[in-house]
């Protein structure tokens, strides 16, 4: 059951996806791949926990691995992000 | 109740993700939205942090050497450079959701339910060809990769049993549970990550970026799936659905189909396609290119990615300044799909404070291009290349263009007589009204301004 309402939760969320985009201007473009790449770093969470719970050495290992790619991809992402969006910020006004 | 909470607060930052990526699709609420949905991100990872039975040696350690790397790199990085670094957060994100699929094997060895060993394959797959196909355009987009794309003869065969082999064994992985089968999978997804993106030219690389954009959320989805987390599954799924929508668009935005950039070889055929050019190059010198600016009243200038390789973007703005002062109408035409990513020039012009009314966009540009005296194109290539409109051999027929050939007089600046990036020979170069002004163009830029100057 558990599992189910997992699939319908994904399921949903792929549509509202394919609807929360539509008409971009080109130069958000980049700005936007790269915000929602960082969305994807997502996987973070996963690999603290696989950090955390992994019985073995092996197990802790890569889920070390996991969280410092993770990690990069969530702070690095975001950061990136907000520059490009700064700078488009300061013409004009 | 632990467990309660943090899936409430999973909610709150699935919502702060909807509304941020929404956020970023317009420009007056692009910056707040990136920052609403890094709140949405804050939450996610502290409230698993409290997660029950964790231990935090490798958690700590983890997130203090991944944010010390990501910060520096995000600081570091010139505007010039971005595309390549999304392209190796991309790979990061994916190859980490690989990891969480096979940590999650290696904890219960062997006695993987069919639907977890599944999901685990599927995060496996997807992060894995995620990747490499994301160091691949990270090496391409860098220069460290030629450009050209790499073909060879049965490749589609090939890659196509690739795929089949990695199906098969995941299969037989998830029926058996045998653990060589996982590591065939794991390298097999590498391999195909590479194998997929060579055979693709530089110049589509963006789209090949947000197409790999949005895999890594849907491997993310998988480990969602892996761990049973809510968050993982909306957030990875989002990224998934909202980058292939975004994909499609970059696609339109070149006037072809997603099926194409990807198997069509797009921009190996250099020399092949395409009628042959008439005409010959003209060179000019600096000192005669001043003087047609000094007497032009309607400017636009055509930037491409070799205004970002030569860092040209701050001289540009002054010679657009001075050509102002002189009484010119200066305005800057942005082509979707110029630079190496869907907007890089703007991010380059808005770095260098060219203001924003100056930016016309394709559209714009070309309908007041008959009327405009010089068009001064900077490193720009296939984006302006008439044999996208009159050519039907081209390779790039049918992609809209910056009609830069109906202006009075363009002037090319460019750093040899080569094609462009995409291996394509630029009719443009040889029409009757293009002047070539040769060499690198940011010093040329400087000595056109010195020129208004004294």
């Amino acid at each position: 059951m558990e599992l189910i309402s997992l699939l319908f939760t994904f399921v949903l969320a792929a549509f509202l996806g394919f609807e929360l985009i539509q008409k971009v201007p080109s130069q958000l473009h980049t700005p936007l791949m790269s915000g929602s790449n960082a969305i994807s770093g997502i996987t973070m969470v996963g690999a603290i926990i696989a950090a955390g719970v992994a019985d073995g050495l092996f197990g802790s290992i890569l889920g070390f691995l996991a969280l410092v790619l993770a990690t990069i991809n969530v702070v690095g992402g975001y950061m990136v992000t907000d520059r490009m969006l700064g700078m488009f910020k300061k013409k004009g006004h | 109740m632990q467990e309660m909470l943090i899936n409430l607060a999973y909610i709150v930052a699935s919502i702060l993700f909807i509304f941020g990526i929404k956020m970023l699709g317009s420009a007056d609420t692009a910056r707040k939205g990136n920052l609403v949905s890094a709140i949405g991100m804050l939450i996610a990872v502290v409230v698993t942090l409290f997660e029950k039975g964790l231990s935090y040696e490798w958690i700590v350690a983890g997130l203090i050497v991944g944010t010390a790397i990501g910060a520096i790199a995000a600081k570091r990085v010139q505007m010039t450079g971005m595309p390549e670094l999304v392209a190796l957060f991309n790979g990061f994100g994916g190859l980490a959701s690989l990891l969480v699929g096979w940590a999650e094997y290696t904890k219960d060895e062997g006695h993987l339910t069919p639907f977890t060993a599944t999901v685990v394959v599927l995060a496996i797959l997807i992060g894995g060809i995620t990747f490499t196909g994301s160091m691949i355009a990270y090496l391409k987009l860098s220069g460290k990769m030629g450009g050209t794309p790499t073909l060879f003869p049965g490749q589609k065969v090939f890659n196509a049993l690739v795929v089949l082999a990695m199906l098969g064994l995941g299969g037989y992985f998830i029926a058996t549970g045998t653990e060589w089968a996982l590591y065939a999978v794991i390298g097999l997804s590498l391999a195909l990550g590479i194998l997929g993106v060579i055979p693709i030219g530089g110049g589509d690389m963006p789209v090949v970026i947000s197409l790999l954009n949005s895999f890594s959320g849907l491997a993310a989805s998988a480990a969602g799936f892996v761990i049973f987390n809510t968050v993982l599954v909306v957030a990875g799924c989002l990224v998934g659905a909202s980058g292939l929508i975004l994909t499609v668009i970059m696609c339109k935005a070149m006037n072809r189909t997603l099926a194409n950039v990807l198997f069509g070889g797009f921009g190996a055929a250099s020399g092949k396609g395409g009628a042959e050019v008439e005409g010959e190059m003209k060179a000019m010198s600096v000192t005669d290119a001043y003087y047609v600016l000094e007497a032009a009243n309607r400017v636009i200038f055509v930037p491409g990615y070799g205004m970002a390789v030569a860092q040209a973007q701050h001289a540009v703005k002054e010679l657009g300044e001075v050509l102002e002062k002189n009484g010119a109408e200066v305005s800057y035409a942005i082509h979707p799909v110029a630079g190496r990513m869907p907007g890089h020039m703007n991010v380059l012009l808005a770095e260098a404070d060219v203001p924003y009314e100056q930016l016309t966009e394709m559209d714009d540009a070309n309908a007041i291009m008959p009327a405009v005296d010089v068009a001064i194109v900077i490193g720009a290539n296939d984006v302006v290349n008439p044999a996208a409109a009159e050519d039907p051999s081209s390779p790039i027929y049918g992609m809209p263009i910056i009609n830069v050939h109906e202006a009075r007089t363009v002037f090319a600046l460019k750093r040899g007589q080569g094609a462009g990036f995409s291996g394509l020979v630029n009719t443009l170069f040889f029409r009757e009204n293009t002047r070539m002004i040769y060499g690198d163009a940011k010093a040329t830029v400087n000595a056109l301004v010195g020129q208004f100057k004294d």
